[in-house]
């Protein structure tokens, strides 16, 4: 586990696409440091000879077959869009 | 100084299957916008995704099919990001155990004329891996529309080594995945319908040199063609760039087709962190030998392979081959004839290549609708060979089968096709050509060779042209002997 | 018989509603009744919709009439935790991001219940998203826990288990990823049951951490809870995590009269971990009991325990990092102003941080950061390691238990704001429950006595997929003792 604990927090509510205000930030810098220090504690199991657990119970191969199946009325997909046009959701224009 | 290019593509096929990769929701083209969405497709809050068992049959094909090596495991990672079209902020995509590894795809090059079958030569294939495709945006002045009617549709990304040199050789690298995808009914790959893309990373660097150049990465590749012309584009621009002394730097482009160029689109920021980590809601596959045998048997023979064949079963010159084999129906229909009658197969094969496409595409049918069969093209091969029509009139009445359905045979009696004269009939006729025309026969016997067409054609108008051309020719050289 | 209905459990309301003394109309009457009576102090609903149950009532009474009742549930309310998906009803998550939210369709557990005839009304407060073990986190308003209005309910399923102890229902689903719906439970004397992972569909349960939620029942009485879970178990072809198993009639289960020899397990770690016995008296009580009845008892040791609160807190906030992503302002959710110039990666940035509240803003950075680039092996992949060895430890104790007891909880219902600035210590507060989720393995809270007032719950953990078992053994305490029909006064 890094030595360097203090979490850019910047950079990482960018990734989380979250705006922070300074406030929140220096707040949750000191929060975050404290959680990730106690975090820490793994380092002192040794797993070097341990399998991770990816799910809970040891299953494979679950799947449906190619059916359609489910859809819902357009209406009903729309009912909550924000902004919609032409049965489409408006966004602010991307740039590719 | 002399440049390579250095170019891998990332190409994304569609693979067909009725519903979805991890939705129940159909799968399609040209729908109204936001009809084919559920839970899944819309990403809300409670959905879960559940595999489609039909696309990991779909991309084991492809990857036997491409001579990967498909695993006795793999596994589903979510790849963190942010975009309209993407409703989840994450892709469902298979990060570090990819369903199919290696792999390999033959290519033909462009002979020294359309006549000729060009080089063929094999690109190495990193991976093949299977996700859910995510939805389309459409550009307006002042903002976006999105429609998730695509999202979720399974998607393989066929990764190649940075194996290629040329757009030549992408447009062939493109052109092969097309055909064997087709020939496999794995998908269409037409990609006016968004089920093939394609994006290349392109570098130059001075012949001889092993390390590789900076990598530009090139979007907006949106026809076969237009995969070739931007990558021929690029290569140029980076050449020129270096030859003045610039560096390339590592970014994305786009190949604008209308104006012919390609243009910066983003710099490459710091990779995007994906936080690639496995699904938790879908579990891992595991695939054995029965299930990979199970596909392999369901494989057909390969484009590039019945090439061959033809070739040297049936001795077919590559200006047949090179349009029988890009489509596997109408391959098929060939060889159930020529099987029959391999001696026939040249002629067979001009039939189908050259006559039958001319009336399916005059008359808007295809080979499965027309009237068409193995057994006409046979008896009019048939009626050739025995004399009984010439090659001439076989056109017309190909044109005639097509039409009415009926076989040679019958329309050669109906129309009265047949030679209704015997051989001492034909010699007459040369006799009175040759009394008739005494200025070739002059040539002729001068030397002209080629003067003893006028007199065929006399004879040819005589019989109205029911007379074998190569008879009448014989029987003229011997009167003029 | 109207003033008294709200008191009475679902099983005695279902044998009424058969025996034709009371109408479905009446029962929910008495409930809507009853929330507006006292939901203005314990304010565990975030909403209801009074003329819908009432109307879903009249069609339970015309089923009846005509011979046709679905199940045993027909015609008994069953209260819905606001993060289960409903056609039509609001789907809050209790976030300010989803707060005008209706979902356009049901999920697996709410068709279950659909087709028992359940009348299901009321969304009910939460943490917002799963996040939190108080309810204080909840964009919406704070619940009370009705046996002290200045106490926390407990969490994230705050204000199904205060409704069920309010007697605001009979009945409640709730979630629990880390403890959520077993603490609240103990805190406020009712009984709470998380299934084994995969015995109930997640289907139409809004995510927080994948590979650690179930829904399950809180309920008043081991009847209830078992009840509702027969209505709500089974593999579900919608949720590929859900596991293919038979259900066994847990009611009868839980009620079974048979002899059976059960050999107990206390984890020292569990008991050592606790300096304040009086804060578990109640629990160590309970045991003796069970001993009084000729259960063994044995000491066993889980030597990962103190590193579960760690390893939950990377896999939970890794998974909800990604869970959450998206919520953005973009398809369903509430929107920040709208753009003019802005691009599209603003309104991410601006939706979330007004719609997300604090807690939830903390943990989707945490979770983001352990599976930043760079950081992925030292975080996730560690802390998956050290969910097997946690797995191990429960494997080898159940070779030689059947089942484990412990307190649910380190203390009973704190005083609203007592951890406001410390969310660490909120997370420490997780520690007897969290482990089941890691392991997958069942958890039951039932109400054993109390500490100044408040109730304090005790858990038994189950082998996977015997639920049966830790019913059973809740029954054994529960027909011996009369917390199922204390209620506070309100």
């Amino acid at each position: 586990m890094p030595e360097e604990q203090s979490i850019d927090i910047q950079k990482v509510a960018n990734l989380a696409r979250i705006a922070l205000t300074d406030e929140e930030k220096s707040k949750l810098s000191g929060q975050l440091d404290s959680i990730l220090g106690y975090i820490n504690k793994l380092n002192e199991l040794d797993t070097s000879n341990v399998d991770p657990t990816a799910h809970p119970h040891s299953v494979y191969n679950v799947w449906r077959e190619d059916k359609a199946e489910g859809e819902l009325p357009i209406e009903e997909a729309l009912k909550n869009v924000p902004e919609q046009r032409q049965n489409m959701i408006v966004v602010p224009k991307v740039v590719e | 100084m002399e440049y390579e290019a250095v170019i891998g593509l990332e190409v994304h096929v569609q693979i067909k299957t009725e519903s979805k990769i991890f939705s129940g929701c159909r799968a399609g083209y040209g729908y109204e916008p936001n009809e084919l969405v559920d839970p899944v497709v819309l990403g809300l809050p409670g959905a879960l995704p559940v595999m489609n068992k039909a696309a990991l049959d779909g991309i084991i094909k492809a990857g036997l099919a491409f001579k990967c090596t498909v695993p006795d495991w793999c596994k589903w990672d979510r790849k963190n990001y942010f975009y309209p079209d993407s409703p989840n902020n994450y892709q469902i995509t298979q990060y570090d155990q990819p369903i199919c590894q290696g792999g390999e795809v033959e290519i033909e090059l462009s002979g020294d004329s359309r006549a000729e079958m060009g080089e063929h030569k094999s690109i190495k294939l990193t991976r093949i891996h299977l996700e859910n495709d995510v939805g389309k945006l459409n550009h307006f002045a002042d903002d976006s529309l999105v429609d998730y009617n695509r999202a979720f549709t399974p998607l393989m990304e066929i990764v190649s080594e940075p194996d290629m040199h040329s757009g030549e050789e992408a447009f062939a690298f493109l052109t092969s995945i097309r055909q064997t995808m087709i020939y496999c009914g794995v998908s269409d790959c037409d990609m006016e319908k968004g089920q093939m893309r394609a994006d290349a990373n392109i570098s130059v660097r001075p012949i001889g040199e092993t390390t590789l150049g900076a990598k530009i990465e090139l979007k907006n590749l949106n026809s076969i063609t237009g995969v070739k012309n931007g990558i021929e584009y690029e290569i140029k621009r980076q050449i020129r760039e270096l030859k003045k002394g610039n560096s390339i730097t590592q970014a994305t482009w786009r190949w604008n087709a209308d104006l012919g160029r390609t243009e910066l689109m983003r710099e490459k920021e710091d990779a995007h962190d994906y936080r690639y980590f496995p699904d938790p809601d879908l579990l891992p596959v595991r695939i054995d030998d029965e299930w990979r045998k199970r596909i392999q048997a369901e494989i057909p023979e390969l484009p590039f392979e019945k090439q061959r064949r033809f070739m040297e079963e049936y001795d077919l010159p590559y200006t047949i081959t090179s349009v029988l084999i890009p489509d596997r129906a109408l391959s098929e229909f060939f060889e159930e004839a020529a099987k029959k009658e391999p001696a026939s197969a040249k002629a067979i094969g001009n039939y189908v290549t050259n006559d039958l496409l001319r009336e399916l595409a005059e008359s808007g049918r295809t080979l499965a609708d027309c009237k068409i069969t193995p057994s006409h093209l046979l008896s009019l091969v048939e009626a050739v060979d025995k004399g009984t029509i010439t090659k001439q009139i076989a056109k017309d009445v190909f044109v005639e089968m097509f039409q009415m359905g009926e076989l040679a045979g019958e329309i050669i009696e109906r129309k009265g096709l047949k030679p209704d004269f015997d051989d001492d009939q034909v010699k007459a006729w040369c006799r009175e050509a040759i009394d008739e025309n005494p200025k070739p026969v002059e040539d002729f016997r001068s030397g002209n060779d080629k003067a003893l067409n006028a007199l065929l054609g006399q004879v040819m108008k005589k019989s109205r042209g029911k007379a074998n051309p190569q008879s009448v020719n014989q029987v003229l050289r011997e009167l003029l002997n | 018989m109207g003033e008294e209905l709200q008191f009475k459990t679902a099983g005695e309301l279902s044998d009424l509603l058969k025996g034709g003394s009371v109408s479905s109309v009446e029962i929910v009457q008495a409930f809507i009744d009853r929330v507006e009576s006292v939901d203005d102090r314990v304010r565990a609903f975030n909403s209801y919709d009074a003329e819908d149950a009432l109307a879903q009532a009249r069609a339970s009474d015309e089923r009846r009439a005509k011979a046709e009742r679905l199940g045993e549930l027909d015609g008994i309310p069953v209260g819905l935790k606001d993060n289960l998906a409903v056609k039509g009803q609001p789907l809050t998550c209790s976030s300010k991001i989803l707060e005008s939210f209706v979902s356009p369709y049901d999920g697996t557990c709410i068709q279950k219940l659909k087709a028992n005839g359940a009348i299901l009304w009321g969304r009910l407060n939460m943490d917002e998203f799963a996040m939190g073990s108080s309810t204080e986190n909840s964009g919406t308003h704070t619940t009370s826990n009705p046996w002290d209005l200045d106490r926390i309910p407990g969490g994230s399923s705050g204000g199904s288990a205060a409704a069920v102890a309010a007697c605001e229902t009979p009945v409640a689903l709730g979630s629990d990823t880390g403890g959520s719906i077993r603490q609240p439970a103990s805190h406020c004397g009712v009984v709470g049951l998380k299934p084994t992972y995969g015995r109930v569909s997640r289907y139409g349960l809004a995510a927080f951490a994948s590979s650690l939620d179930q829904i399950g029942p809180i309920a008043r009485n081991i009847d209830d809870a078992a009840l509702l879970l027969n209505a709500i178990s089974g593999y579900d072809p919608h949720d590929s995590t859900s596991y293919k198993i038979d259900v066994p009639d847990f009611r009868k289960a839980a009620a079974d009269d048979s002899d059976r020899k059960w050999t107990i397990g206390l984890p020292k770690e569990y008991l050592e971990e606790n300096s304040d016995a009086a804060a578990i008296k109640p629990v160590l009580d309970a045991i003796e009991f069970y001993k009084s009845q000729g259960i063994e008892f044995k000491e066993i040791s889980l030597p990962h325990t103190e590193y579960a609160v760690a390893t939950y807190y990377i896999i939970a906030t890794a998974e909800a990092s990604s869970n959450l992503a998206r919520y953005d302002g973009i398809r369903y959710t509430s929107r920040a102003e709208s753009f003019d110039g802005k691009d599209s990666i603003d309104i991410y940035h601006q939706s979330r941080a007004l719609g997300f509240g604090e807690e939830v803003k903390r943990r989707v950075i945490l979770g983001t950061y352990v599976l930043s680039s760079g950081y992925y092996d030292a975080y996730y992949l560690k802390a998956q390691k050290c969910r097997t060895l946690i797995r191990s430890d429960f494997e080898r104790a159940f070779e030689s238990v059947d089942a484990i007891m412990t307190p649910t909880s380190p203390t009973p219902a704190t005083l609203k704001g007592a951890h406001a600035e410390d969310p660490l210590a909120m997370y420490l507060s997780d520690i007897y429950t969290i482990s089941a989720n890691l392991a997958g393995i069942p958890g039951l809270s039932l109400p054993c006595g109390y500490v100044d007032g408040l109730p304090v719950g005790l858990q038994v953990l189950g082998k996977p997929f015997k639920e049966d078992e830790i019913l059973k053994l809740g029954w054994i305490f529960e027909s011996a003792h009369a917390y199922k029909d204390h209620h506070p006064s309100l």
